[in-house]
C-alpha cells in the first residue's frame, strides 16, 4: 500500500508526494519497461537497451519518495530537478514522466514522430517535466551543477539529480563539472552513473580501458561515492536516502546495470547490446514474455544487500 | 543624436573596461544577475562584479565547456546569467555547449567574449578571436552585438540585460576613441548613423567604426561624402538601414576586425543581394591568422585601417 509522505513546506504550501512500496516500485519498473520496448518498436528507432538499464533507478527516484515534484506545478521553484544527461535514454524518461502524470501514457506511442513532443532526445522547450535539453553527451552534469548553484543563490532547498552514461564520461567536460562541483561543495547535487558496461561501438572496458578505477577517480575529484546494483530496488532506495545525508560533497552513485535489463534479444548482442536498435515484432514478443518472468526481480527486504550502502557518518560506502 | 567631434575623436576606455563597469553597476541594481567566469575575471573585467557580489559570482577555472553549461543550468533555474571568457575560448571551445545549452533551449544567458580581433597584440593568434562573429551569428535565437566604443558598450550591456534571450557581446582589449557622447540612442537591432553622406556607405562594427570615420574624413577632403553606419548589432541586422544605404548611396563597404567570410560583411552582403544589389567591397582579415606584435602594427600589417577603407571605397565606386 502506498504511503503518502508529507514534505515540510513553507507557510501556505500544501504538498504531498507519492511514495510507493518496494513491491509497487518493482511493478512500476516492470510496467515502464514494457512501455519502453513498445514505444521504441513502434517508433522504429530509439535506444531501448540504454533506456532499460536506467529504468529501475528512475522508478525509485520518481516514485519512491525521493524526488520532490508536482506535475501540476512544473515550474514550482522548490521542486527537485532530474536531468537525463544520457539523453538517448529518453524513452525511459518519457515513460516515467507519463507515469508521474505530466502527460498521458497514450502519447508515448508518438515517440519520434513529426510533431510529437517526445523527440528522440529530451527537449525542455517542447515537453513539460524535462529540465534540460540533452543528447550531446557530456553537458548534463554541468547543467545540473548550474541548477544546484542557483538553489544556493536563491536560498532554496531543492536537490538536483543527474544521470550519466558510462560512455558519456569519456567526455572531458564531465570531469570539468566534477572538479567544479567539488570546489563549490555542492551537496545538493547527486549524480547517478548508469554503468551498463557497453557504449556504442563496444564494451566500455574495450573502448576506454582507462575508465577504471572509477570509484577512485570520483573520490579523487572530491565526490562521495556509492556503488550499488542498479536493479535492486531496496539498494536503490537506501542509497538515495543516504546520498541526501552527505554534507559538503556532491554524491556519485555508481549503479551497475544491465544494458537491456537482461532480456535475451539484447544479451545475444555482445558487441554493444543493440545500442540504438529496436526489437522487431518477434524479438519484442520474446522480450515482453521474459519481462513477465522478471516481474518480481528483487526481494522485498528493507535492508540493503552486499553491494549497497549505509550511513555516510559511518564511512562504509561500498 | 550627438556624437564626438569628427575631427580628432577623443580617447576613451577599452570596451572591456566599459563592460566591466556597466556589469558592476547592473549587479547592484538587479539582484538576479549571476556571473560565471573562467579564471580570467581580471581580463574580462567581471572582477569588479565578483568582488562586490561574491555570492553571485562563480569562477569555474579554465574550463569553458563547463562554464557555458553551468550558465545554462543557472538560467534554466531562473537566473539572469553572464558567462565570460576570452571570445576565442568561449566561442570556439564551448560552441557545442552554447548551441545545445543556450541557443537550442533559448535560455537567458549573455555571453561576453573579450580580447576580440587582432588588436590584442603581443599575445598572438591563440588568444585572438577572428571568427567569433561568424560562430555567434550562425546560432538561431541569438542576438549578436559588437559595440564600437566605451559609452555604447555600457549602453549595450544594459540593453543586453533588458533583452530576454541569448546574447553575445564582443569586447576588445585596446583603448578606443569615444564616438558617442551623452544622449545618444542605443537600441539592439538598430544601426546608428554616425555620419551622413550620399556617395557611398561604410558599414562597420567595433573598432572599425572609428577607422571608418577617419576614412570618411579623408574622403571628405576629396569631395567624397561617405555615410558611416555603426552596425553594432550583427544579428538581428538592421536590414532597413542597409537597404536605405544601398538605395541612397549606391555602394557599400563593410569593415570589421574579423575574417572576411561569415561576419558582418557576409550578413550585409546577403541583405544587399536580396533587397537592393549594389557593388560592395569588404575590409576584413583575408583568410589568415595574425601574429605577435603591437596592436596598431598588426592592424596596419593585416589591412584593418582607415587607408584600407579608403581604398575599398575608391574601388567600389568605380563599379557603381
Amino acid at each position: 500500500m502506498s504511503v503518502m509522505m508529507e514534505v515540510p513546506t513553507a507557510p501556505g504550501e500544501q504538498y504531498t508526494m507519492p511514495r510507493r512500496s518496494l513491491a509497487e516500485l518493482q511493478e512500476t519498473a516492470w510496467r515502464l519497461s514494457r512501455q519502453i520496448l513498445e514505444m521504441t518498436s513502434t517508433a522504429g528507432s530509439g535506444h531501448p537497451s540504454s533506456s532499460l538499464s536506467a529504468i529501475d533507478l528512475l522508478t525509485g527516484l520518481y516514485f519512491g519518495g525521493i524526488l520532490r515534484f508536482d506535475p501540476k506545478e512544473p515550474d514550482w521553484p522548490r521542486r527537485d530537478r532530474f536531468i537525463l544527461s544520457k539523453g538517448h535514454a529518453a524513452p525511459a524518461l518519457y515513460a516515467v514522466l507519463a507515469e508521474a502524470g505530466y502527460f498521458s501514457a497514450a502519447e508515448l506511442s508518438t515517440l519520434r514522430q513529426l510533431g510529437s513532443r517526445l523527440e528522440g532526445h529530451p527537449n525542455r522547450r517542447r515537453l513539460v517535466g524535462v529540465e534540460a535539453s540533452t543528447g550531446s553527451l557530456g553537458q548534463g552534469l554541468s547543467m545540473g551543477l548550474g541548477q544546484a548553484l542557483a538553489a544556493r543563490v536563491d536560498n532554496l532547498d531543492y536537490r538536483v539529480y543527474v544521470m550519466l552514461g558510462d560512455g558519456e564520461i569519456d567526455e572531458g567536460q564531465i570531469w570539468e563539472a566534477a572538479m567544479a562541483a567539488s570546489k563549490f561543495q555542492v551537496d545538493n547535487l547527486t549524480a547517478i552513473l548508469d554503468y551498463n558496461a557497453y557504449q556504442q561501438t563496444g564494451a566500455v572496458n574495450q573502448v576506454m580501458p582507462a575508465l577504471e578505477p572509477l570509484i577512485d577517480k570520483w573520490e579523487a575529484f572530491g565526490w562521495y561515492v556509492f556503488e550499488i546494483d542498479g536493479h535492486r530496488m531496496a539498494a536503490i532506495m537506501d542509497t538515495f536516502h543516504a546520498a541526501r545525508r552527505v554534507p559538503q560533497q556532491p554524491q556519485m552513485i555508481i549503479a551497475h546495470t544491465s544494458k537491456g535489463r537482461d532480456l535475451s534479444p539484447f544479451l545475444k548482442n555482445d558487441v554493444n547490446r543493440k545500442h540504438g536498435e529496436v526489437l522487431n515484432q518477434a524479438e519484442l514478443a520474446v522480450a515482453l514474455g521474459e519481462l513477465d518472468d522478471q516481474k518480481m526481480w528483487d526481494n522485498y527486504s528493507a535492508t540493503a544487500d552486499n553491494l549497497s550502502v549505509a550511513d555516510p557518518q559511518g564511512g562504509l560506502h561500498r | 543624436m550627438k556624437m564626438a567631434k569628427e575631427r580628432g575623436l577623443t580617447a576613451g576606455p577599452a570596451t572591456r573596461d566599459a563592460f566591466g563597469e556597466a556589469l558592476h553597476e547592473l549587479g547592484g541594481i538587479n539582484r538576479n544577475i549571476v556571473v560565471v567566469d573562467g579564471d580570467v575575471a581580471n581580463s574580462t573585467r567581471t572582477e569588479a562584479f565578483g568582488k562586490a557580489f561574491p555570492e553571485r559570482f562563480f569562477n569555474v577555472g579554465i574550463a569553458e565547456s563547463n562554464l557555458v553549461s553551468v550558465a545554462s543550468g543557472l538560467a534554466a533555474a531562473g537566473k539572469e546569467v553572464l558567462a565570460a571568457s576570452f571570445a576565442a575560448f568561449l566561442l570556439c571551445n564551448a560552441y557545442d555547449q552554447i548551441r545545445m545549452g543556450i541557443a537550442f533551449p533559448q535560455l537567458n544567458v549573455k555571453l561576453m567574449g573579450s580580447h576580440s580581433g587582432i588588436s590584442i597584440g603581443e599575445d598572438g593568434p591563440s588568444q585572438m578571436a577572428i571568427e567569433d562573429i561568424a560562430l555567434a551569428a550562425s546560432l538561431p535565437h541569438f542576438t549578436v552585438v559588437v559595440p564600437a566604443d566605451g559609452p555604447s558598450t555600457q549602453a549595450a550591456t544594459r540593453a543586453m540585460f533588458a533583452h530576454v534571450g541569448p546574447v553575445y557581446l564582443r569586447t576588445g582589449r585596446p583603448k578606443v576613441p569615444v564616438i558617442y557622447n551623452n544622449g545618444f540612442a542605443f537600441e539592439i537591432g538598430k544601426a546608428n548613423q554616425v555620419r551622413e553622406g550620399t556617395d557611398v556607405t561604410i558599414i562597420a562594427c567595433g573598432i572599425m567604426v572609428a577607422a571608418a570615420l577617419a576614412a570618411a574624413q579623408s574622403l571628405n577632403a576629396r569631395g567624397i561624402q561617405a555615410r558611416v553606419l555603426d552596425m553594432h548589432t550583427i544579428k538581428p541586422i538592421d536590414e532597413a538601414a542597409i537597404q536605405r544605404a544601398a538605395q541612397e548611396t549606391g555602394a557599400i563597404v563593410t569593415a570589421e576586425e574579423h575574417l572576411l567570410d561569415g561576419g558582418l560583411g557576409s550578413v550585409v552582403a546577403r541583405v544587399v543581394a536580396e533587397r537592393q544589389p549594389v557593388p560592395m567591397a569588404f575590409v576584413a582579415l583575408r583568410d589568415t591568422y595574425a601574429e605577435s606584435g603591437k596592436g596598431d602594427e598588426l592592424l596596419e600589417k593585416y589591412g584593418l585601417t582607415p587607408a584600407a577603407i579608403v581604398k575599398a571605397v575608391e574601388q567600389v565606386r568605380t563599379r557603381k
